[in-house]
């Protein structure tokens, strides 16, 4: 008999992943993001000939070097968490996390690595055009990168392209393009790599408004603004569409998410978007109070972003735990077009599945060749709910709602000010008056933690609102971890903390330092 | 110190730390280091899910 798991473990477990996907991702989107800055300056200088470019991209190469050199590898820890708290996932998944990851590993981070000593040590050493090359293989390389393991994450959040083997217990790929095109997949990549580049070029913009301030600089300071700005605008607009593709994708592949996302416990038709909304904060499913204290919603906004239709029905929390509304994208399980289960009957499926599981291991045992069969059927029929069986009470099925609710709209609001951020500088370096505009530099400048904050924010949403799944509906995150002494845990959530902080000191000094000693020359003014 | 060094050296510290120090002796691959074959874990993992509650 197996002993039980200590809750604490599992607890502990989940904050040192967070704490360690929280650090990491203050240093991967400025490498995403300013990789392509930089390579843009760079295409700039090799067109033009002009030897400012060159200062200026040398300036913004040296602050990528040092955040892609104190961020490189903190991901690693990561995988070093699969193997160790999270076996139960690690095993579960098989070679379809296993495969993006390697693919990262060998393609991309090679590919990125090569070239960035080119980028670094190749000034002198090889041609402006080789050069130039190697800053754009790099810029593609981290991006590459970040697809595989956006894959991956992706597959988490809708499970597809795979088959369960009873056998292995795991479930092996069996049509890749399926897993790597999953239109989760598309988005969520487009979604966070232009977030990067969005917070990049905040960082770029922050800075040269210091420069600006201080009066230091300042020709080197407007052209980086000016590149970063543009950069910036595009990829911002770029960045709320394919926020748009991604709450589609949520709506249709984890309307549990959608609902804590706006607060929505009763579904409507023509659903409106919370505009601003203050929760309830002692609201409960089904104890029929009002979820907020105070809303303003633009009408059907929600109904039309989530099915491109103003009239659809948006499921609520409490349709979604009680099921029988029918759903809009039939498609999703056949078992329940026309009619949703309720998170009851899910729990009763997700229990047969697991049962059959025994059932056919037993037959195995036994030769029984009828009870396999059966068993097998039984176990197919009912995997999409594996899961469910862990859940004790539908309410098991409801995410964190306000912790949802407020980062979704905190990143909403945010992104929506750096498009206006973005156009505002735009206008006053055209008319050639941003120097005049001080309060619009320190609010620049204080923007850089803003575009952190938004990027993170992003996070919470996808993978708290995701909860309790750590793949959706198959496995729960108490299934997925390891039986391990929590006290351990607790010590390396510790070690970790007090690496990355260093790290993130280490990080700040240093950029901090280097941009005050400001470009090689002293500025091309 | 030039930027570059202490770059390195932070470089050379982490990986150091990371794969020395919190790999070996803090994240040993936990199915890994209890069975031999792949064919233990799966049955682990199997009564693991059977199990949990």
């Amino acid at each position: 008999m197996l002993e039980s798991i200590d809750l604490r473990a599992i607890d502990w477990s989940r904050a040192q992943f967070a704490l360690t996907a929280i650090y990491h991702w203050l240093f991967v989107p400025l490498t995403l993001g300013l990789s392509f800055i930089v390579a843009i300056m760079e295409s700039i200088y090799v067109k033009t000939g002009k030897p400012e470019w060159k200062q200026i991209t040398k300036f913004w190469m040296t602050l990528f070097g040092i955040n892609f050199a104190i961020g490189v590898a903190t991901g690693i820890i990561l995988e070093f968490q699969f193997g160790t708290n999270w076996s139960n996932y690690s095993w579960f998944v098989g070679d379809i996390f296993g495969a993006p990851l390697a693919i990262e590993g060998i393609m991309a981070f090679f590919l990125e690595s090569t070239f960035i000593a080119v980028m670094f040590f190749g000034w002198d050493k090889v041609s402006k055009g080789f050069h130039l090359a190697s800053s754009w293989l790099t810029a593609i390389g981290a991006n590459l990168s970040a697809l595989w393991i956006l894959v991956a994450n992706a597959w988490m959040q809708h499970p597809t392209g795979m088959k369960f083997n009873p056998d292995t217990i795991r479930n092996e790929m069996v049509n890749f393009w399926e897993v790597l095109f999953s239109p989760v997949a598309i988005n969520k990549f487009l979604h966070t790599v232009s977030s990067g580049y969005v917070l990049a070029s905040l960082f770029v913009v922050g800075i040269s408004s210091w420069y600006l301030l201080k009066k230091r600089n300042e020709r080197m300071a407007k052209r980086s603004m000016l590149i970063a700005s543009v950069f910036g605008l595009i990829t911002a607009v770029f960045l709320a569409a394919t926020g748009d593709g991604s709450a589609y994708q949520v709506a249709q592949k984890q309307p549990m998410k959608l609902a804590a996302m706006e607060g929505l416990y009763q579904g409507q038709n023509n659903a409106g978007l919370v505009a601003f909304g203050i929760l309830a904060p002692d609201k409960k499913a089904g104890d029929g109070k009002d979820p907020f204290l105070v809303h303003i919603d633009f009408p059907s906004l929600l109904s039309y972003l989530s099915y491109r239709n103003p009239d659809a029905f948006v499921p609520g929390i409490e349709d979604l735990i009680r099921g029988g509304y029918k759903p809009e994208f039939d498609h999703i399980n056949p078992l329940e077009k026309g009619q949703a289960f309720s998170v009851d009957e899910k729990i009763s499926r997700g229990k047969m599945a697991l049962e059959s599981l025994k059932r056919y291991k037993e037959a195995k045992v036994n030769g029984d060749t009828t009870g396999i069969r059966s068993s097998l059927e039984m176990l197919q029929q009912n995997f999409p709910y594996f899961g469910y069986a862990y859940l004790n009470t539908s309410q098991d099925s409801v995410p964190n709602v306000p912790l949802t609710f407020y980062s979704f709209h905190l990143m909403v609001y945010l992104g929506f000010y750096f498009i206006l951020l973005f156009i505002v500088i735009l206008i006053f370096l055209a008319t050639n008056k941003l120097e005049g505009k001080r309060w619009l530099l320190r609010v620049t400048l204080w923007t850089i933690p803003l575009a952190y904050l938004a990027s993170q924010a992003g996070w919470i949403v996808a993978e708290m609102g995701r909860q309790p799944w750590v793949i959706q509906d198959l496995m729960p995150t108490m299934a997925a971890a390891s039986k391990i002494n929590p006290n351990a845990v607790v010590i390396t959530f510790w070690l970790f903390a007090a690496i990355f902080t260093i790290l993130l000191i280490a990080e700040v000094m240093i950029m901090v330092r280097q941009i005050k000693i400001g470009p090689k020359d002293g500025g091309t003014r | 110190m030039t930027v570059g060094k202490q770059l390195w050296l932070i470089i050379l510290i982490k990986l150091f730390i990371l794969f020395f120090v919190l790999r070996l002796f803090f994240f040993p691959n936990f199915l890994k280091s209890k069975f031999d074959n792949d064919h233990d874990r799966a049955d682990y993992v199997r009564e693991e899910l059977l199990q949990r509650k």
